[in-house]
């Protein structure tokens, strides 16, 4: 479920990779990404916190990782 | 955050200041034993409260004997002086006044320097003094970045009048309380009256200390010593429900301030803040015959959730019929991160953000970022080309529509 002004979108290609994952919860400022034994989860509670550093997206490969202004 | 008394008092011994003999205590039956310990003489027994005005409600007596101590103590501890209930009594040895003085170290927020204010004419409303016989209150500025010298406090004394042996013995006194303003980030320390007694001595009869509430942490060890709890607000009156859920909201995420919630009785919620825009806005606000509900401080760049969480708890407030959100420019402070707090706030108390907000008005950091998310639901905003005061005056005016 999408945040009230920001969704976070990791594509299926990436979201069950582990070190993927513990790069995204070690990156992002705000604790938007989790890594559990089965991949990245989105905290859905910290998706409006999102301070759009684009912190995230070199943590996976070009375009795996999309941040989408819902107010846009 | 003020000091009673007995803790002022006790500060001002640690500097070495001259006070006559005292004791404090909590029950009255403990008069006896402190009439006894302070030597048999008469003595002055006076409440411990916050608050001026002792003296006319009877909560500050005269006692010879110990008798007369208990009974005293007795009457004082019910009373209450302008709402505070009595914490403790101050059992002091009654001396022989000569000559009283007085001397206050404040803050003078238009020089921007601390300010010793001394008189000649002590015990009696300074206001009053100044107003009627100004040639004998002397106002002494003193610089908080040159290291204060004793000769700035001898100039306070002697600017009214004061000379010879009273002034060499004045002027230390005074220096030791510019000096412990200074040392404890004090916005207030005062003495009156400062007695001069019958044998010539100087002793400080009663005391006043106010410390910077932000200050708290920096002076940890002091107020521990002085059994000053960190639960204790120590303002002027004990802070309301609502305030003390604002104090929740603040603390529980360490991100940015959402804080100093003030609560008041209007219809207009005030989110509001940044380098001294909040007490600008506010009084924008009464100035246009708008009725604050709140006062309050956001910035320092607050998370999505705390503004969120703050503009919730102001809705809650009975009475509030619309919020203005409203900063001076801001340059940490993100506009997007405060618009999302204020929109998601209203949303979660079930409000539509486009009536509820009466006015968005927040410029700075990232403002672009924000007004697409204003504009996307509707709520009134504008950029820095109006200023806080037209912006206070467009709130106000949706309110009387």
């Amino acid at each position: 479920m999408p945040g009230t002004f920001i969704d976070v979108r990791v594509d299926a290609s990436v979201a069950r990779d582990p070190e993927i994952a513990k790069k995204l919860e070690e990156i992002c400022p705000v604790s938007i990404f989790e890594a559990t034994p089965g991949g990245v989860r989105i905290v859905e509670s910290n998706l409006d916190e999102c301070v759009l550093c684009d912190l995230c997206l070199p943590a996976a490969p070009e375009g795996k990782i999309q941040i989408v202004k819902l107010y846009e | 955050m003020r000091f009673y008394e007995y803790e002022a008092k006790d500060l001002f011994r640690r500097h070495g200041l001259p006070l006559g003999k005292s004791q404090t205590i909590d029950r009255p039956e403990e008069a006896r034993s402190a009439f006894a310990a302070l030597g048999g003489g008469p003595v002055v027994l006076k409440s411990q409260v916050l608050s001026g005005g002792r003296m006319k409600a009877g909560a500050v007596r005269f006692a010879d004997d110990a008798a007369a101590a208990e009974a005293a103590a007795t009457a004082i501890f019910p009373i209450r002086v302008n709402g505070q209930e009595c914490r403790s009594i101050l059992v002091e040895e009654k001396t022989k006044v000569a000559k009283e003085y007085f001397v206050a170290i404040t803050w003078d927020g238009r020089a921007k320097r601390p300010v010793c204010v001394f008189s000649d004419m002590g015990g009696i409303d300074i206001e009053e003094v100044a107003l009627t016989h100004p040639d004998h209150v002397s106002k002494t500025h003193f610089s908080t970045i040159v290291p204060l010298m004793p000769h700035v406090a001898k100039q306070a004394v002697a600017a009214t009048g004061v000379t010879g042996s009273d002034l060499n013995k004045l002027a230390p006194i005074v220096f030791e309380l510019m000096k412990i303003f200074l040392a404890y980030d004090l916005t207030l320390a005062e003495i009156n009256p400062l007695a001069k007694l019958a044998d010539g001595r100087f002793v400080v009869l009663d005391g006043h200390i106010d410390m910077e509430a932000e200050a708290r942490g920096q002076h940890k060890k002091l107020l521990t010593e002085l059994g000053i709890g960190d639960d204790e607000t120590r303002q002027a009156r004990p802070p309301t429900a609502f305030e003390l859920a604002g104090a929740r909201v603040n603390a529980a995420d360490h991100r940015g301030v959402a804080g100093n919630v003030v609560e008041f009785d209007g219809n207009l919620g005030l989110v509001i803040g940044a380098g001294g825009g909040s007490l600008t806005l506010f009084d924008a606000v009464r100035k246009h015959g708008g009725k604050p509900a709140n006062y309050c401080e956001i910035g320092g760049n607050p998370s999505m959730s705390k503004a969120k969480e703050l503009t919730k708890l102001i809705l809650s407030k009975p009475g509030v019929e619309k919020i203005a959100v409203m900063m001076n420019v801001v340059s940490n402070t993100r506009v997007d991160i405060v618009a999302r707090g204020v929109i998601k706030g209203c949303l979660e108390a079930g409000k539509d953000p486009a009536e509820t907000i009466a006015i968005f008005r927040i410029p700075g950091a990232w403002e672009e970022e924000g007004f697409k998310i204003l504009k996307k639901y509707g709520v009134d905003f504008c950029d820095r080309s109006v200023s806080m005061h037209d912006a206070a005056g467009r709130a106000v005016a949706k309110l009387r529509r």
